[in-house]
């Protein structure tokens, strides 16, 4: 069993969601995000998505993208980012990291090397964004290899003969999109969401997690009542950009206070039952 | 494309990639976009009435053919091959750009698609998407770098003008890279009756077989011209490369042409040596931005490094893939030319010719200045004038030290 397959069996039982937090590693530098990161599970992570910093994430709206400017002055790279995670993993055996980010800096490594190093540092999933299936067997391939799952999206503009095709090699879960644009900038549909969710739920029993446009304790748990997880990120890397002026440790202390506001909200939303 | 056996003309395969390169690198919730829009391209090419179409705008409203016009007395000055200039600085909005923007626009006609955007660099594709917009009467937004709006001042209120909205692009190096990341995410947020009219032969496929072959106009009409001046073809074709629009429009009739040298030139900038420069292909190594694999300005890391070039339309870190296979393959050669050597040649061809070129064929005219004289005055070199300088005379003013 895979830590990521034992985190959704577990919450499965207990009949709740994943809350899952999005921070970029080394935001707003390499040591406050450590931090932020090893407390992350303790503040109600399920899971947690670690972005790799670029230069030109054009999938997200600015608070992604101011993120990963600062991590990138402040000399986040990928092997740094590796090193974060393994010293992590060092601690905490069970909680899935998910590395999300771009397909450039991973060429750049080396997709071979990538999926050996990535598998080794603890890392269980990998999201990238522009790597559509079309693109994505270069590394899908040889992560899977490594027990590391290769997160795939479904859109508001996936059809069901492209949802037939994405689930097919699909593994870990499924990342939905629920609104077509930019990480943080649209309000995340709620009914449009259920009706997406059913037709995945179809095509697959993969769990699936919902993110883009999700902000308050309200849209966790409405999303929460409906998906398997809970994907926040803009909301959570704004609290860095809003405390950079206040030091680590009220950085530190904000990201994680809004984390227990929304996981609390996403683990209770559904009240232990578990939806049909 | 057509599959060609034994041409290289035939690129790239289903996928779209050009051997290694190009590819559909786009976040998902774009895909099925560009699906649609590879299949409404491929139904439009065997549809005669768009042919029809395009070629009626091309001849009534952009007013091609375009010259291939014999640089007399540049010739002389340089004392070697004969130069011929193809004239694309004499089309409607004074540059290639709009050639592409016509076939896209009736693309986004026949799909349906009620609202523009692009990106823009030096301006001349912003201008060109906001002249065709005007045309079919679509609201037209236009991503440009705030460095770019500062530089290319005439060509933003042109814009503005013939009716688009300009959106400054503040992130990054707050030139073209930017204003493409900015355009992509514009159109992932409005896929329903957004087009994307991309200015180059990059992003996902089909854009780089697309916009080449709308460009490719420059080069079917130029090589047939030189066939009927000088019942021959040329020895040496140039043009300058940015992203590689012009060129690949000007390059591709010839590729097969194994007596035709062909070179692409790049924008060195401050010098290929220094950290200034734009000479994707001379100093980059592959990777992935924008949509597809190809030749990048990248640190070892994978972090796009920022381009510099005097000319707004060069000062783009990528490269089109199609370029990246052709260099990888030996038959184009990829050269370079610093700002300083293309404002000479800008100057060298206002005062020999009368004719004022945009910085960025002034790379290309450069280029020409530096080999013309040790080629026989009976060898023939097609140059592709990609646009008119009319929009840098602020730049050149500058770089000068004169106030305008």
């Amino acid at each position: 069993m895979s830590r990521l397959k034992d985190k959704f069996a577990a919450l499965k039982k207990e009949g709740r969601a994943a809350f899952v937090p999005f921070i970029t590693a080394g935001d707003p530098d390499m040591d406050t995000s450590f931090s932020i990161l090893q407390q992350l599970p303790a503040a109600g992570a399920d899971i947690i998505e670690l972005g790799m910093p670029f230069t030109d994430p054009m999938a997200d709206g600015p608070a992604v993208q101011a993120s990963s400017v600062r991590a990138l002055k402040s000399g986040a790279s990928m092997v740094k980012v590796l090193k974060m995670v393994e010293k992590f993993r060092k601690a905490d055996k069970a909680t899935p990291i998910v590395l999300m980010g771009y397909y450039n800096p991973i060429h750049a490594y080396g997709t071979a090397r990538f999926a050996k190093d990535v598998a080794h540092a603890g890392v269980d999933g990998l999201i990238v964004v522009d790597l559509p299936i079309e693109e994505d067997e270069v590394l899908r391939v040889p992560a899977q290899a490594h027990g590391v799952d290769l997160i795939r999206f479904v859109t508001p503009t996936t059809d069901e003969a492209r949802l037939k095709r994405i689930v097919a090699d699909a593994s870990g879960y499924l990342y939905y999109v629920s609104v077509a644009g930019v990480t943080g900038t649209k309000s995340v549909p709620e009914e449009e969401v259920r009706a997406a969710l059913a037709r995945v739920r179809a095509a697959t029993t993969l769990p699936c997690t919902v993110g883009f446009g999700i902000r308050s304790p309200e849209q966790a748990a409405a999303i929460a009542r409906m998906a398997d997880g809970v994907v926040v990120g803009s909301a959570i890397v704004g609290q860095v950009a809003d405390n950079l002026a206040h030091g680590k440790d009220r950085i530190v202390a904000e990201v994680l206070e809004l984390t227990r506001t929304l996981a609390g909200s996403t683990h209770a939303a559904r009240h232990g039952k578990v939806p049909a | 494309m057509n599959q060609i056996p034994n041409s290289l003309r035939s690129g790239p395969d289903g996928n779209g990639h050009f051997g290694a390169y190009g590819g559909r690198f786009v976040a998902e919730t774009l895909m099925p976009l560009v699906l649609s829009l590879e299949q409404a391209y491929e139904t439009a090419k065997k549809d005669p009435a768009f042919h029809a179409e395009l070629a009626d705008l091309l001849k009534h409203y952009v007013g091609r053919e375009s010259p291939l016009y014999f640089a007399e007395r540049l010739t002389a000055h340089l004392g070697g091959a004969k130069i011929y200039l193809k004239r694309e600085d004499l089309n409607h909005t004074g540059a290639h750009k709009i050639n592409n923007c016509l076939g896209q626009i009736l693309l986004a006609r026949r799909m349906g698609k009620t609202r523009i955007i692009a990106e823009t660099g030096a301006g001349q594709h912003g201008v060109a998407t906001a002249t065709v917009a005007a045309r079919f009467g679509l609201p037209c937004t236009v991503y440009m770098g705030d460095v770019d709006m500062e530089r290319q001042k005439p060509n933003v209120f042109r814009m503005r003008l013939l009716g688009a909205e300009v959106k400054g692009v503040s992130s990054g190096s707050r030139t073209l890279k930017d204003a493409t990341n900015e355009a992509l995410r514009d159109w992932v947020a409005n896929v329903e009756d957004t087009f994307y009219i991309i200015g180059s032969v990059v992003g996902p496929h089909p854009y780089p077989a697309l916009v080449r072959d709308f460009q490719t106009v420059i080069g079917n009409e130029t090589r047939a011209q030189m066939l009927d001046r000088e019942k021959r073809l040329p020895d040496l074709v140039v043009a300058c490369v940015g992203g590689g629009s012009n060129a690949a429009g000007m390059f591709h009739p010839f590729l097969d042409d194994t007596g035709v040298e062909i070179h692409g030139v790049e924008a060195a900038g401050d010098g290929v040596d220094t950290p200034r420069h734009a000479a994707t292909i001379s100093k980059g190594t592959p990777g992935v931005l924008h949509g597809a694999r190809s030749y990048l300005l990248q640190d070892g890391d994978g972090q796009i490094i920022e381009a510099h070039s005097i000319s707004a339309g060069l000062d783009y870190p990528g490269i089109g893939p199609e370029h990246s296979w052709l260099k990888d393959i030996g038959r184009v050669k990829y050269h370079s030319i610093t700002d300083q050597e293309a404002l000479d040649a800008f100057m060298l061809l206002s005062k020999l010719e009368g004719i004022i070129p945009a910085l960025e064929p002034a790379h290309a005219i450069a280029h020409v200045a530096k080999i013309a004289g040790q080629m026989d005055k009976d060898q023939l070199i097609a140059v592709c004038l990609s646009g008119r300088g009319d929009k840098d005379i602020f730049s050149v003013a500058a770089a000068l030290g004169e106030k305008l």
